[in-house]
């Protein structure tokens, strides 16, 4: 059957290179490299997403822009050109121009926080990062260096699938009119409110607070977290100054090529050979460019997932904090209950300001006391209904919370896996190529 | 056959030695019959240089088709502590079917000091043939000692190798100090060293290369000049590349270094992980086990490519300084053709006036001093002639040697390096093969596990 791939599947995590890469690698049989790919966006699609079904998104270009910022001062900027097409034009043959509208990455960024605070449950895809992190000298920490902006186009492109795809985020207003709508879309989003809840949501977060009885899954997906931000960052630390290691082996064996070639000047039968063994020389080594440029998408790859550690700390986090406002108020429900049998009972078991001052001050009329009662009455009703709602909200971050860390832990298996086995097909090119230069070279040898 | 012929060429050996090196040698070996050039063979075959170089070239040839009949192995090196010092010998293993050996087998225990002596006793007797390199004396590189296993590793190799080189060079392989080299016992190697130009004839060969060095070569033949260039260019180029390949090793080095926390960095994630766990560590095994393979590859350059390039490094130096000494054998014969000249010019000269009048002085008469002089001259004459026709003949017998072992030499430089290139790429090729096959197991694992888990889409 000729299914053709919408390019939405074709473009998940930087694939324009994972289908080069699995195109160049003949071992795979390309059968089941279609197969590995259907599968990534089918299992997106598929769970109940309603919007990639409908419709197909891409971050198609990035420009350069100058303006003028808040305060007024000359800047310059990247944009960004986000696609959209209903996902039936393409099936019909006809191929009609996809709406689009330009956006920048603080923009992005403030799409996501609206998320965040929205949906406090859902493991909130990352965005590609704001500065390169972890780079290898040949690389550059600019923001403005084109390959670091081609590669965040290929990030922005993720995050917008992610989204599109994930079960609750996808359906959201503010995220639909963030693809279709240039004009206005900052004002809608303030108007939500989301900042006020932001800002509360990261004094919260950032607070420090001990909660009694966390749920034990949640703790251990918070440690998890920690734990996978951790190794992460090692291994794209250790990656990248291997990385710069290699770059300098190959470039070492270009002065090869340059001795050879004036050696054999000099001689005379074995000048052929040593001249196009040179030749050689310069591929190998100019063929390092290359080989890091595909790692740098695997480490994308992993990046993804350190920020991915983030979010579902955040998650985590949240819930702890639902948990400890439930604590608070049961316990202050708690200690009103005492209150109250004290003052019916009159016995005093918990040390009380009131009590003192009775005690100093002498006891308090009948009249005074049947009105603490019955004001402690109230707030002990009111906070009955406090307990009463925070629990429920507790439970229901819970369960909404858990379906989407099973969720999130069963793409993430999925994605790492696929990545490592993308990264095991680098290699495999890598050392193909090796083969083929040196032998190339011991042939021109033997003709010394 | 061959081997007769060089002992005819070595009777010539003698006087070449003494163009370069000074006269003093040859009252020694002219008596004695145990002596370094130790020839029972009559000295009287007087053919010309050139013609006996002719034939040795002829010989060469044939000798290429023939099968080896000397083998050396040098292995087994030994530390020996005396109250004076302490050095190491090496066991010098010799197989061969000569019929000048006495035996088909020897093995005798040598120390580089000895390894020296025949260099130094091979190069005295062919001063225009290109002897082999030795390995260096010391180390410059750090403080490498010189009790350090991987030093007396490589020190043996080259050693062996340089025996090799000798055994195989068609004159230098039936030289008498080579034989002595390999079959003598400590006791009698050491007396045999003691023989041969002594202390003060050494001084004097030394005091005539210095003077023949410093009068320089007028008429150099275009073609020792062309060599001369050749040698400065490859001497370059081989220099060039030995710096590049150890670069290589130290980079290769730094990034196996790297590569080596890569393999526990997966292995440590894979311990916080599920479903991951198992592709991961399977990652980790193949990261660590393309270390080892980088490691392996690494060695290998260092054992093998480096040391050729090494060797041919101190070649170049020994071609220079063979094409040195040929000059220096030129600038004796022009010298001595300048001398003849002058004294010829003295002959003819009409008047000597201050000698007349130095002998009129001490009371000889006139005619009978001019006869007297003219008498002394014409000997003088004769001799410088003697002498002249033996210089040139020297000179026409090292161009010719120098010529012949040029090419041979070129022809050996081409082999060795060719080889030494073709196993490093082959090696090379090996190393990404099997990083290769690390690789498809891993991917080979994650297809099966695929399947098993009943995940594959047929489409």
């Amino acid at each position: 059957s000729a299914r053709v791939m919408p390019t939405q599947e074709r473009k998940l995590f930087s694939s324009t290179l994972f289908h080069k890469i699995f195109k160049a690698h003949t071992s795979l049989s390309l059968k089941k490299c279609k197969g590995c790919l259907y599968k990534i966006s089918t299992s997106m699609v598929e769970k109940g997403t309603s919007l990639l079904k409908m419709m197909e998104i891409s971050v198609a270009e990035a420009e350069k822009r100058t303006g003028k910022n808040a305060v007024n001062m000359q800047e310059t900027y990247t944009v960004y050109l986000i696609e959209t097409r209903p996902v039936d034009a393409a099936s019909e043959g006809t191929n009609p121009v996809p709406d689009s509208l330009w956006r920048r990455y603080s923009e992005f960024e403030l799409l996501r926080n609206y998320l965040l605070v929205t949906y406090p449950f859902s493991v909130v895809p990352p965005l590609p990062e704001k500065r390169a992190e972890f780079v290898w000298h040949k690389l550059s920490a600019d923001n403005m260096d084109p390959d670091f902006v081609e590669r965040r186009r290929v990030g922005l492109e993720n995050f917008l699938l992610r989204v599109a795809s994930h079960p609750d985020l996808s359906s959201d207003k503010i995220f639909y009119s963030f693809l279709t709508e240039e004009n206005g879309w900052k004002e809608t989003v303030f108007e939500t409110g989301f900042q006020a809840k932001a800002d509360s949501r990261l004094k919260a977060l950032n607070a420090t607070f001990r909660v009694k009885n966390p749920d034990k899954r949640f703790a251990e997906m918070k440690h998890y977290g920690d734990e996978l931000q951790s190794v992460i960052s090692q291994l794209l630390r250790v990656r990248a100054r291997a990385a710069d290691r290699l770059y300098g082996v190959y470039k070492v064996h270009g002065n090869y090529g340059r001795v050879f070639s004036e050696w054999s000047a000099i001689e005379k039968e074995m000048g052929d050979g040593l001249q196009s063994a040179g030749h050689h020389m310069d591929a190998y080594a100019a063929s390092v460019d290359d080989i890091l440029e595909e790692e740098e998408h695997y480490a994308d790859q992993l990046k993804e997932y350190l920020f991915y550690a983030d979010a579902l700390r955040a998650v985590c986090r949240k819930h702890e904090l639902t948990q400890y406002e439930l604590e608070m108020a049961a316990q202050d429900l708690t200690s009103k209950k005492q209150q109250r049998e004290e003052l019916a009972t009159g016995t005093i078991r918990t040390f009380s300001l009131k009590g003192m001052t009775s005690k100093l001050f002498g006891q308090e009329t009948p009249e005074q006391r049947e009105a603490k009662v019955k004001m402690l009455e109230t707030q002990i009703e009111e906070g009955e209904e406090l307990v009463k709602e925070r629990n429920t909200e507790c439970e229901e971050f819970v369960k909404s919370a858990w379906v989407d860390i099973e969720r999130f832990k069963e793409q993430k298996d999925h994605d790492l896996r696929e990545a490592l086995i993308s990264y095991a097909i680098m290699q495999i090119s890598m050392c193909k190529k090796g083969i083929q230069v040196w032998n190339n070279a011991k042939e021109c040898f033997s003709k010394m | 056959m061959l081997r007769l012929l060089s002992q005819q060429l070595r009777l010539n050996e003698r006087d070449l030695h003494a163009s370069v090196f000074g006269p003093g040698k040859d009252s020694k070996t002219d008596t004695s019959t145990t002596q370094t050039d130790g020839s029972s063979f009559n000295a009287s075959m007087q053919t010309s240089p050139a013609s006996m170089i002719n034939q040795y070239k002829f010989e060469e040839e044939e000798e290429d088709a023939d099968t080896k009949d000397i083998f050396v192995t040098v292995d087994n090196p030994e530390s020996h502590v005396t109250a004076i010092e302490t050095y190491i010998t090496y066991r010098v293993e010799t197989k061969t079917t000569r019929s000048e050996f006495d035996s088909s087998e020897f093995e005798v225990r040598r120390r580089y000091q000895d390894f020296l002596w025949l260099k130094g006793r091979l190069e005295e007797a062919h001063p225009t043939l290109i002897v082999h390199p030795l390995p260096e004396k010391f180390v410059m590189k750090g403080m490498v000692e010189r009790f350090n296993e991987d030093f007396i590793e490589t020190r043996r190799r080259a050693l062996h190798k340089f025996l090799n080189k000798i055994a195989e060079h068609p004159i230098f392989s039936s030289s008498e100090d080579f034989k002595i080299f390999l079959t003598a016992g400590s006791g009698e190697l050491t007396s045999h060293k003691k023989q041969g130009p002594g202390f003060l004839s050494r001084m004097g060969e030394t005091v005539k290369a210095v003077a023949a060095a410093v009068r320089g070569v007028r008429n150099r033949p275009q073609e020792f000049t062309d060599m001369q260039e050749y040698a400065e260019a490859f001497s370059q180029k081989i220099s060039s590349l030995d710096k590049v390949t150890q670069r290589i090793v130290r980079e290769q080095k730094e990034y196996l270094e790297e590569l080596k926390e890569c393999g526990p960095t997966y292995a440590l994630w894979s311990q916080s992980e599920q479903e991951l766990a198992e592709p991961l560590k399977n990652v980790a095994g193949c990261v660590d086990n393309c270390c080892k393979e980088t490691e392996e590859q690494v060695k290998h350059l260092n054992d093998h490519l480096i040391p050729v390039l090494h060797e041919y490094v101190l070649c170049a130096d020994t071609l220079k300084a063979v094409l040195r000494r040929r000059d220096n054998i030129q600038a004796d014969f022009e010298g001595k053709t300048e001398a003849l000249a002058t004294k010829k010019a003295d002959r003819d000269a009409d008047s000597k006036v201050l000698s007349l009048a130095w002998d009129s002085l001490v009371g000889r008469s006139p005619e009978e001093v001019k006869q007297q002089k003219q008498q002394k001259l014409k000997g003088e004459i004769k001799e410088m002639r003697d002498e002249l026709d033996k210089a040139e003949d020297r000179l026409e017998w090292a161009n010719n040697a120098l010529k012949t072992d040029w090419t041979r030499w070129q022809k050996v430089m081409r082999t060795d390096l060719r080889s030494a290139f073709i196993d490093t790429a082959e090696r090379n090729v090996s190393y990404y093969e099997k990083c290769l096959a690390v690789w498809e197991s891993f991917l080979q694992s994650q297809r099966t596990d695929a399947e098993g888990n009943g995940n594959v889409d047929s489409s």
